[in-house]
């Protein structure tokens, strides 16, 4: 046991010896973190949202495309701003705005008269910047939605649209094409509508009140309640929980790393000949530097999720135990890839470069960097073999999700299957011989 | 005390060691000579256990090492010819680490590392880190590190490699007094000044083989001249060294700008002669000296070539 201790003790030595390489190798992921979470939801998700810069050409300039622009400048999503066709053309161009929509002449007109009849409709040009496919999708959810309401609205209240519905009746009066069983319920319709509105006209005239006026237009019918759905009731969503996760993943693999290629290199050195040469098995010499890379895992970790608790307020709102185990295999999974680096590894300059690799195709598959959940569907199933997606999946369970332990045992025991089968490749590849 | 018996070792085509034998009685310290790549690394790797053979064993008091625990490895201390140390730990630190290898902990472990310290000479710089020692002060705590669990069997790969002269006269000093403590000491090295100071005898290596295993003083006797008669002449226009290859016992001879070097067997049988002939034929000289072969005539002897140009 002396023994053990001694090379656990003296690996623990060496890593908190270099105080500069700690401090850096916590602020970094730290201030990674930070960052990450800052973008991703922020503390408790209460950071603004930054709102998609919209720019609307107004070539109609009638009650329809301004009713629209206010309505679009309405909506808490959006920062509209006017422009003219040129410059809303370069702005785009230069991504200073996302999306341009461009409101032709006659649009007010053309859009009243194809609500209710089949002539044909104007087109709204959306000039936009191919970076930002997914604002684009909510540009034009939330312009649909206007359109309708705004046209509407002034078909069944405004003047426009009084003129709208007489020249309609009369359009469907003449129009000889129009099949009989058509014509009545679009007669009736339209003239419904021009009953209402000059019911309308009467009682702002006699000033009636106490009863409720017939709002104007079509509106949405539905209204929405959101409500994130986390540990429980009034617990919001803290962004920096899954940064931190995934920040401290992230550079506890590249710990284990570290710990693979210092072995490598230990073995070209008179320090390991000295190891190899004392009475000890390898079980010892591997085992003591799994349990030292372990505690040093550990212990960023830990560093890390303080740090998020009293900066940030990230807590363990699921089982800690969980929170612990999931760390703990995490950390044991992590030595055991150093471990089988330092197995397959030749030399620590050549195994430096594609270790590297693996391990940012690791922590990137894993979800460290963004959550998976926007990888598509196929990937997502696929990074089921990377074991930092069980890490990450873990951890986010016992932290902002509030799950309990038994949602942890999964990650756990797959992480302690990834520990063991890479422990298993260092133990069976690795070189003990040292050369003469 | 220690038997290597036909060892040989092989990397793909390469015969690193080929049917090496020797054997070390206790308190017995010999060297291993030869040049770089000969392969007397390999086989001080495979008497402490770090490489095994391909065929052939070593016998530790008559005992082979047979696993990575095996208690006879108490019996050797290493040190290697890189420097096995932390510098980012104390003197102290390390020993303390290394001691503790051999499971010495507490106050035996404090004693074993105030002991070779002292053996050292580093008591005073025990609480500094070793990353501001010098490089003979590292070589003297590499030895240090390789005594602590007390071995009766020390090997030691060139362990004077890059220290200047005082350190190594310092290891020398430190090597002296295990050898006056009974230890038996395996020593590397290409530098033929060494062997001759510190070994009782010396096993010659060379492409992986042993070419000579004799004492000093025996390996001398398989020169052609065991003495030579240096004479410095005041005029050596139109003389011949070749002549004096007549006279009796007379093995060589060689002019060297005015520096005569005659190679004989016997000094004292042969001297008076030289010195007789050179005046008789009005060679005068001003100054007289005999010098004997070193390990380098050896090694270019039984080789036929020069052990540091190998």
């Amino acid at each position: 046991m002396i023994p053990f201790l001694a090379l656990v003790r003296k690996d623990l030595l060496l890593f908190f010896g270099d105080r500069k390489a700690v401090v850096v190798g916590i602020l970094v992921p730290i201030v990674l973190a930070s960052f990450f979470g800052y973008l991703f939801g922020g503390q408790k998700g209460s950071a603004e949202m930054s709102k998609v810069p919209l720019l609307v050409v107004d070539q109609d300039g009638s009650d329809i495309s301004r009713g629209l622009i206010a309505q679009l400048a309405g909506d808490k999503n959006l920062d509209v701003k006017p422009a003219t066709l040129d410059d809303a053309r370069e702005s785009v161009r230069k991504g200073k705005a996302t999306a341009t929509i461009v409101i032709p002449k006659d649009f007010g007109k053309d859009a009243g008269r194809a609500l209710f009849t089949a002539a044909s409709k104007p087109q709204l040009d959306i000039l936009y910047d191919p970076s930002h496919n997914v604002e684009l999708g909510m540009v034009k959810g939330i312009l649909a939605g206007a359109v309708m309401q705004t046209v509407s609205k002034e078909m069944f209240t405004g003047s426009g649209g009084r003129e709208m519905v007489d020249e309609s009746l009369a359009h469907v009066e003449a129009d000889s094409q129009l099949p009989a069983d058509v014509r009545k319920p679009l007669r009736d319709l339209l003239s419904s509508v021009k009953e209402l509105n000059e019911r309308q006209d009467e009682r702002r005239t006699s000033g009636a009140s106490g009863q409720a006026e017939v709002s104007g237009g079509l509106t949405m019918p539905y209204e929405t309640h959101e409500e994130a759905i986390t540990s429980g009731q009034n617990v919001e969503y803290n962004g920096y929980a899954h940064a931190f996760a995934g920040m401290g993943v992230q550079f506890i693999l590249f710990m284990g790393l570290d710990v693979g290629i210092a072995l490598l290199t230990l073995r070209q050195t008179g320090l390991w000949q000295r190891l190899r040469a004392a009475p000890l098995s390898r079980t010892m010499l591997l085992g003591s530097r799994t349990v030292s890379a372990s505690l040093m895992a550990g212990f960023i970790l830990a560093v890390l999720f303080t740090f998020a608790r009293v900066v940030f307020g990230v807590r363990i709102l699921g089982s800690f135990a969980g929170f612990v185990g999931v760390c703990a295999a995490f950390s044991l999974m992590t030595a055991a890839f150093g471990l089988m680096v330092a197995a397959l590894g030749e030399t620590p300059e050549a195994t430096r470069g594609y270790s590297i690799m693996a391990t940012l195709f690791m922590v990137m598959l894993g979800g460290a960097w963004v959550p998976t959940f926007i990888f598509p569907a196929w990937l997502q199933k696929l990074t089921v073999v990377i074991p930092t997606r069980w890490a990450m999946d873990g951890l986010d369970a016992m932290t902002w999700r509030g799950l309990g332990f038994s949602s942890a045992l999964t990650p756990i025991v797959v992480l302690l299957f990834f520990a063991l089968l890479f422990g298993g490749v260092a133990v069976t590849r690795f070189r003990w011989s040292v050369e003469g | 005390m220690l038997e290597v018996k036909d060892i040989t070792k092989r990397y793909g085509p390469l015969v690193a060691v080929s049917d090496v034998s020797f054997r070390v009685d206790r308190g017995e310290t010999i060297g291993l000579l030869g040049p770089n790549g000969a392969g007397k690394t390999t086989t001080v790797s495979i008497i402490a256990g770090l490489l095994s053979a391909d065929s052939g064993e070593v016998l530790i008091e008559g005992n082979q090492v047979k696993s990575d625990t095996d208690p006879v490895k108490l019996k050797i201390g290493l040190v290697p010819q890189d420097m096995a140390l932390y510098d980012q730990l104390t003197a102290r630190d390390n020993l303390t680490f290394f001691a503790a290898l051999y499971s010495l902990a507490g106050a035996k472990a404090k004693h074993a590392i105030d002991d070779v310290l002292n053996l050292v000479a580093l008591s005073d710089r025990a609480n500094h880190k070793v990353g501001t020692f010098s490089g003979g002060m590292k070589r003297r705590l590499n030895l240090a590190a390789a005594l602590l669990h007390d071995p009766q069997i020390l090997l030691l790969d060139e362990p004077t490699v890059g220290v200047d002269p005082q350190s190594r006269n310092a290891i020398f000093e430190n090597l002296e007094t295990l050898k006056k403590r009974g230890k038996t000491l395996i020593y590397t090295t290409h530098y033929m000044e060494e062997a001759e100071r510190l070994c009782d005898r010396i096993v010659i290596i060379d492409h992986g083989k042993v070419i000579a295993n004799d004492t000093l003083q025996a390996l001398h006797q398989l020169l052609p001249v065991t003495n030579i008669i240096a004479v410095e002449l005041d005029l050596v226009d139109g003389f011949k060294p070749e002549q004096m290859l007549a006279l009796p016992g007379v093995k060589s001879a060689e002019l060297k700008q005015n520096t005569l070097r005659v190679g004989v067997h016997d000094l004292s049988r042969e001297a008076p002669g030289v010195l007789r002939w050179l005046a008789e034929n009005g060679h005068c000289f001003h100054h007289v000296s005999s010098e004997q072969p070193d390990l380098e005539t050896v090694f270019l002897t039984l080789t036929g070539r020069s052990l540091r140009d190998s």
